[in-house]
């Protein structure tokens, strides 16, 4: 009753018993304080769900609810049960992921719609007297107005508003935009869908039914790694990680896995008691490294060096002198190794040129179909020359042919022939040119003193080809050859011994990236030991740590080299895993028509946006990497000039590359100008552009009517995380005051002569501020948010029901909603469907029912991507006429219904029942899921263009969209997609499902519990109780060919721009000169040394993935701020003690930090985590005023040609697939302590007051 | 007027403070039991916390104690053992100016740490601010009553003190009389004093009765609470 009184019992016995002999005593005090502990830990409900936009985790939470408020989280541990030889998923989760719970009623939750104020003081006035668009209209065509606000973005005058007028003002905006200069000037940027896709799909589908661009993420992140779709054709598919423990050897390779993927960390421990011995290669003392059993430490950015002389070691050993079986057989039937190049000559020496194809025989070897796309390899048993089954021409146009079998395309079981090395095989020994680049200058990287073009003796065969003879040589031949080995044929640059300082001996690859020639020789002897014996069980881990490199290609062509030499590809335990950004979409083929509308029109618009940001934050015009840099002196005649962004214009006009925004002219009024002149569409477009009436946007992409206009960001940190060139954003996307320190090429070319691009329509005034209207959804005030000009507030991972899944583990899982969304949130799904009925309402002012001319690049995995053959041609330049979809983008007609935008926006649309669904170039009819929608979700009832079809109502409604359509998920559509699979391949698959069948994944059943997706050919893995997930699984157990020419794992690069840039076989290759550091160094001194630095931008271990760095709990275990990462030695010469504040800074701007010196890291480098938030704790800049910086702000994307590449099979273009990458870490910056530490806590200089004042009237 | 100040100060103010004491600490203990505690500030600095703390704790200690026996033990009880009245106050004098030298040095550290480290200071409440310095003050006043006391080393002044204690105590309505001539920094003392007893349950100061003695005697190692009584 009272604490007190029920304490004072002095009278009563206290003890009820002794035991352990009167050690310990048992008393009948009270216990009801207890109960307090008690409740502390009681909760009303418990909910499951994850954490939703960039973590791969995707680990099952338990959410606690107490009193409608979310309290905390904890590991679920009830995934289902693995096999028994195999350990469990379970716990899965991080000290990230549990502090989530910490957002939901911080400080940082976005409560309200806010608006910039001035923004919505001008739109009030407007609006009172005008109709929307008009009212919008009347803002952004004043130039003074429009700046009131433009100007202002990240300077605060944020002011609450009604979800009513922000939706009103976006659907204006959106409308006016789409009436003006196109739909597709409105732009939406959310990436990693996998994460919780309904989200994802609800801004897409909105942009989608607009007419609006979605815009890729993958590899602007530069998480996609190209060398994939150039070897396998696959954007990226790798083991799960319960796959680490059927390994026997394991690298872990610039990948820091205890950190990064701290969920499955614990199969790389379990494994390592099984036996595995593991190999981590990682500059600086990573947590990985303490795993390692031989820790490797080469210096950054060198590591296709090491790769290549592990190679070297492995062919000497396990291929020339003496052949492994295991290893023959595969590369036999699995790899292009067999395949034929033809030699042509160039300065008095060969150099490869382009595979062998049937139309260059005579006859083209009775091959009508795609004779130019069949690749061709000599038979052992006949001696002849034959077109092996399963290359890219016996995919399209024929059925019943595209797979491994080792047959001929008559159905003739052949054996091809690897190597041309015996005397009776070959007709002559030639030298072949192969180009060496690490002898090139660079500051800070060491390189070796051979020549330009390396001379090795190959041995070739004559053949009489239709333009006469040639020289033929195997794949397997050059390989070798590239790689430096000495195999009898005399000549020079090759080795006998290890000991040789040839590249790519060990010897070589110890002076570049001072690894020890005997570590490496160790390390590929017993990766490759390992594989022999075990058939292939050799894995590598792989990360940001290479792919983030210019030349990430070669790092990672290097290392997939050794994985395929050793036969690892596409068995248990062995192979390639990437794991960075790379969260697998399982259900995509179910998602694809809810995210892009596919079920009222094909295709939608999307754009890869590391050329579109490249393009429209006008990186561009400060470009300092020539391409004569990084052109191969062995590379074929052709005018190789121009800037990269000439490079990307001509991709994006041959249509290898998609284009955003499209044409200069609104697509709008393209139709009705076609229409007008009674024409087809396509061929107006085509006759028009080839007149030069019609321009594309690429060509002038600083022209006001090529502007992106509005930009929607949500599930993303675009401007505080992953925009590389941040400063150049500030600047030129949004007008406002930026960090640039460099000058452009225009105030360069008049002091120093740098040379303009050619193709790209230089603006001597550069703009600034393209964006009129920039949108972000978020639910912490992020620097994004803090840049835009409207911020709505949504739901937290714990308040919306989503899906997630991973490619870390094989099941599906649910975001739940533990709570609502708090104060004014709203999902998604919610937000975008708000915005969507509004602009219904709007839009009838300027649009009514549209068509909308749209143009598509050359996509992957369709009839298309076998365009351009043999050489590249320009119809710009006349070199040949423009044909869409073969020689310039495909033209495509939609409708838009503008008023009913909505109602398609709720509704399943016509077009499942019409053209079916599909995904990876197989199609299947989809009627009996359209009806089961119909029955599971009901049908809209009201009048209208959508009654009778499927409801999408809610997230939940969209949810059972995904799980009915897709494959993945339902067991029926699985195996009519391998039925459909098996006509292409002329073999039965259907026994990988069937099994499966009835099996219908509901949302509520995963709620209940993850389950485990069912096996379908959008995969390259299978889902079975007796294997783990292994990528290219059944490419070698099915028989189904990579989706690449030959069909085979392609290790030879044969397209135009890939020689022309040295890469159709792999080098090293030193990082590139960004020419940043010099231009400023002794621009601004404050009296302390400098010193120059490697700027490294690794993924970190208090934010990012399940939480963000401004999350105060995670922010209190690492120095509540900014901080960089530098040696103890670099520290040293720049006077730097732990903690001191430092700048960075190069031409691109500068960021301020905290120091932390570690004896982790390598000397010369300098890392930042990346994604600290600006608005935590960060001091202003000495060197550019402003506040701080983010770790972008001192690097600028730099383009690659050989990424922009079309229309060749493999490298066609795919969303997310293939193209540009937006690279950083070739960056150097100067590094120095602060001077002064100002924290800009005063009002800001005039002109640049905040909106708190007018605020006030 | 004057004596209706003494009166109301000293035979009045006491019996508030007392009862606010009393009253206040049970209601506390009873209401709010989670804030019953010291709220020791060591997990945030260290620095000048062991020594302030220490020298502090000490000094206090055995001043307060050295009030508690020497004002409210009988006199006649000094009598009987045969300590005299003289003996008795340069005892108070040396053992009393020794620890509460200790003391103010103690506080001064505790005081200067609490108002000036920044830490500290943001996650100070009004009330911890407060009582270190009424604390530090009332070391200060009952250091500044030793030059007095060596003025009449006799012991009578310390006697009328005693009396008007004991008088609170046993309710001699008189007993506000008896300081009335006293030296105003020692009236100052004693009113500083009376008013640490009032704010003493709405601080930290609470920590006093809950020192864990038992400790020292509880038996066994092993303490086992039956289940039946926390049913109940």
């Amino acid at each position: 009753m009272s604490q007190l009184l029920d304490r004072l019992n002095f009278f009563s016995s206290k003890s009820q018993g002794e035991f352990a002999d009167g050690h310990g005593v048992t008393t009948g005090e009270d216990r009801s304080w207890e109960e307090s502990y008690r409740k502390r830990w009681q909760h009303d409900k418990i909910v499951r769900s994850t954490h939703g936009a960039n973590c791969t985790g995707s680990c099952s939470w338990k959410i606690y609810v107490k009193g409608g408020i979310v309290t905390w989280e904890t590991q679920q541990t009830d995934y289902p049960r693995t096999r028994p030889d195999l350990p469990n998923h379970e716990p899965r989760g991080c000290s990230r992921g549990a502090s989530y719970s910490w957002y939901l009623y911080s400080g940082n939750r976005v409560k309200y719609p806010l608006v910039r104020g001035r923004l919505l003081k001008l739109w009030r006035e407007a609006r009172a007297v005008r109709t929307p668009v008009a009212a919008w209209a009347s803002i952004v065509e004043d130039p003074k107005k429009r700046a009131a606000y433009t100007k202002k973005r990240g300077l605060g005058g944020f002011v609450r508003a009604k979800w009513e007028e922000v939706n009103e003002i976006i659907a204006a905006a959106n409308a006016y935009t789409a009436k003006t200069y196109g739909p597709d000037r409105v732009i939406g940027f959310s990436p990693i869908p996998a994460m919780s896709m309904v989200s994802y799909a609800a801004g897409s589908r909105y942009l989608s039914l607009l007419g609006g661009v979605c815009m890729s993420f993958y590899d602007w992140y530069c998480d996609l790694p190209p060398a994939s779709p150039q070897t396998w054709g696959e954007q990226t598919d790798v083991p799960e990680s319960a796959d680490w423990y059927n390994a026997g050897f394991l690298m872990i390779w610039g990948s820091n896995v205890p950190q990064t993927r701290t969920p499955d960390a614990h199969f790389y421990t379990e494994v390592r008691y099984k036996g595995t011995k593991s190999v981590v290669v990682s500059p600086d003392y990573s947590e990985a490294s303490k795993f390692a059993d031989l820790w490797l430490h080469p210096k950054q950015g060198t590591d296709a060096a090491l790769a290549m002389a592990m190679g070297h070691v492995i062919l000497r050993e396990f291929h020339l002198d003496r052949q492994a079986d295991y290893f023959e057989v595969y590369a036999r039937r699995y790899t292009d190794m067999p395949m034929l190049v033809r030699l042509t000559k160039k300065d008095g020496h060969y150099v490869p040129e382009r595979l062998l194809r049937a139309s260059d025989l005579d006859g083209k070897l009775g091959q009508e179909n795609n004779p130019d796309w069949k690749t061709l390899a000599i038979d052992e048993t006949s001696d002849g020359i034959v077109a092996p089954q399963g290359s890219v021409g016996f995919r399209w146009g024929e059925q019943g042919k595209w797979n491994l079998e080792e047959k001929d395309a008559e159905g003739r079981d052949v054996k091809l022939r690897l190597s041309q090395i015996l005397d009776k095989d070959h007709d002559d020994v030639v030298d072949v040119g192969f180009p060496y680049f690490g002898n090139r200058e660079h500051d800070h990287f060491k390189g070796t003193d051979h020549p330009d073009v390396l001379l090795r003796r190959v041995p070739v065969k004559a053949l009489k080809t239709t333009e006469g003879e040639a020289l033929v040589a195997t794949v397997f031949d050059l390989f070798v050859a590239n790689y430096g080995l000495d195999r009898g044929l005399g000549g020079q640059h090759v080795a006998k011994s290890f000991d040789e300082n040839v590249p790519y001996t060990p010897a070589w690859a110890e002076a570049i990236t001072g690894v020890p020639a005997d570590h490496i020789v160790t390390v590929a002897r017993e990766f490759a030991g390992n594989a022999e014996k075990t058939n292939g069980r050799s894995m590598v881990i792989l990360g940001a740590g290479l792919n983030h490199w210019y030349h990430m290609d070669m790092n990672y062509r290097g290392i997939i080299n050794l994985l395929v030499m050793c036969g690892c590809v596409g068995q248990s335990g062995g192979g390639w895993s990437h794991y960075v950004g790379q969260e697998k979409l399982r259900p995509q083929t179910g998602w694809l028509p809810l995210a892009f509308g596919l079920d009222w029109a094909r295709p939608p618009r999307h754009m890869n946006s590391t050329s579109f940001f490249y393009a429209h934050t006008d990186q561009w015009r400060y470009e300092s990497l020539g391409v004569e840099e990084i052109l191969s002196p062995t590379a074929p005649e052709g005018p190789w000039d121009g800037a990269l962004i000439d490079y990307n214009i001509r991709a994006e006009r041959m249509g290898w590359l998609p284009s955003a925004p499209q044409l200069q002219t609104n697509p709008l009024e393209v139709a009705k100008a076609a229409a007008a002149a009674g024409k087809d569409p396509k061929d107006y477009v085509v006759e028009q552009l080839k007149s030069g009436e019609l321009k594309m946007s690429c060509e002038d992409p600083d022209n006001p009517a090529n502007w992106p206009r509005n930009m929607f960001v949500w599930r993303s940190n675009l401007l505080g995380s992953s925009g590389k060139g941040h400063e150049y954003f500030l600047k030129h996307l949004l007008g406002t005051s930026h960090g640039v320190l460099g000058k452009d090429l225009g105030e360069d070319a008049s002091e120093n002569g740098a040379q303009k691009p050619q193709e790209a329509v230089w603006h001597d005034e550069a703009p600034q501020g393209k964006l009129d209207l920039l949108v972000t959804l978020d639910f912490r005030m992020s620097t994004t948010c803090v840049y835009s000009d409207i911020v709505l507030p949504t739901a937290t991972w714990y308040e919306k029901n989503d899906l997630n899944t991973s490619d870390m583990h094989p099941f599906i899982h649910p975001l739940t909603s533990a709570a609502d969304p708090a104060w004014e949130c709203r999902s998604d799904w919610d937000i975008y469907k708000g915005i969507a009925k509004k602009f219904s309402e709007v839009a009838p002012e300027v649009l009514g029912v549209e068509k909308d001319v749209v143009t598509v690049p050359i996509l992957h995995d369709t009839p298309a991507e076998i365009a351009q053959a043999m050489d590249v041609k320009d119809w710009k330049k006349g070199e040949i006429d423009p044909i869409p979809g073969r020689t310039m983008p495909q033209i495509a007609v939609v409708e838009r219904d503008y008023p009913n935008l909505y109602k398609r926006f709720t509704a399943l649309g016509p077009l499942m029942n019409k053209l079916g669904n599909g995904g990876k170039g197989i199609s299947w009819n989809t009627e009996h899921e359209v009806d089961g929608l119909a029955k599971l979700n009901g049908v809209v009832v009201e009048e209208g263009p959508t009654k009778g079809m499927p409801r999408i109502e809610t997230d939940i409604d969209a949810t059972e969209v995904i799980l009915m359509l897709a494959p993945e998920t339902n067991g029926e559509v699985a195996v009519k997609a391998w039925e459909a699979l098996g006509k292409a391949t002329g073999r039965d698959h259907t026994h990988l499902a069937v099994p499966k069948e009835d099996e219908k994944i509901r949302f509520r059943d995963v709620v209940a519990q993850p389950r485990k997706i069912i096996s379908s050919p959008t995969w390259s893995g299978i889902e079975s109780e007796k294997v783990c997930y292994n990528a290219g699984y059944t490419n070698v157990h099915e028989l189904i060919p990579w989706r690449t020419l030959t069909g085979r794992q392609q290790l030879y690069q044969d397209h135009l721009w890939m020689r022309a840039f040295g890469e159709g076989f792999c080098v090293y290759r030193p990082p590139i000169d960004t020419k940043t550091v010099n231009p400023v160094i002794k621009s601004k001194d404050n009296g302390n040394p400098q010193v120059v630095l490697n700027f490294i931008t690794p993924h970190q271990k208090w934010g990012i993935h399940s939480t963000y760095t401004d999350n105060l709990l995670m922010l209190t275990l690492n120095r509540g701020g900014p901080v960089v990462w530098i040696s103890e030695t670099d520290a040293r010469k720049a006077g730097i003690k732990d903690n001191d504040w430092v700048e960075a800074y190069n031409t691109n701007g500068a960021l301020t930090a905290r120091a932390v010196v570690s004896q982790r890291m390598h000397e010369g480098t300098i890392f930042m985590y990346h994604a600290q938030e600006k608005i935590v704790n960060t001091p202003g800049s000495e060197m550019t005023g402003q506040r701080g910086g983010i770790h972008n702000s001192v690097t600028r994307a730099v383009l690659k040609p050989t990424h922009m590449i079309g229309g060749y099979a493999q490298q066609s273009y795919g969303f997310n697939y293939y193209g540009t990458v937006g690279s950083n870490r070739d960056e150097f910056v100067i590094v120095r302590k602060m001077d002064k530490v100002d924290w800009l806590e005063r009002p800001a200089q005039d002109g640049q007051d905040s909106f708190s004042g007018e605020a006030a009237e | 007027m004057a004596s209706f100040l003494n009166t109301l100060i000293f035979g009045i103010y006491p019996y508030i403070a007392l009862a606010v004491l009393a009253l206040g600490s049970i209601i506390r203990y009873d209401r709010e039991p989670y804030t019953w505690r010291s709220g020791s500030s060591q997990l945030l600095r260290r620095r000048q916390l062991v020594m302030g703390s220490v020298l502090f704790h000490v000094g206090v200690l055995i001043v307060f104690f050295g009030h508690l026996v020497g004002l409210l033990t009988p006199i006649q009880l000094f009598d009987l053992v045969g300590i005299s009245h003289g003996f008795k106050q340069i005892m108070a004098i040396v053992v009393g100016g020794v620890a509460g030298g200790f003391a103010i040095i103690g506080a001064t550290m505790l005081a200067h740490r609490r108002l000036f480290d920044p830490r500290i200071r943001a996650t100070s409440s009004f009330g911890d601010n407060a009582i270190i310095v009424l604390l530090w003050l009332q070391l200060a006043l009952g250091l500044a009553t030793i030059p007095l006391s060596l003025g009449h080393l006799d012991g009578n002044e310390m006697v009328t003190f005693m009396s008007w204690a004991q008088g609170i105590f046993t309710f001699d309505f008189a007993a506000s009389s008896y300081i009335a001539g006293a030296h105003p920094i020692f009236k100052a003392h004693l009113f500083l004093g009376l008013t640490i007893f009032l704010v003493f349950p709405f601080t930290r100061l609470v920590h006093m009765l809950s020192v864990p003695l038992r400790y020292f005697w509880r038996p066994g190692y092993q303490i086992v609470r039956s289940k039946r009584a926390a049913a109940e």
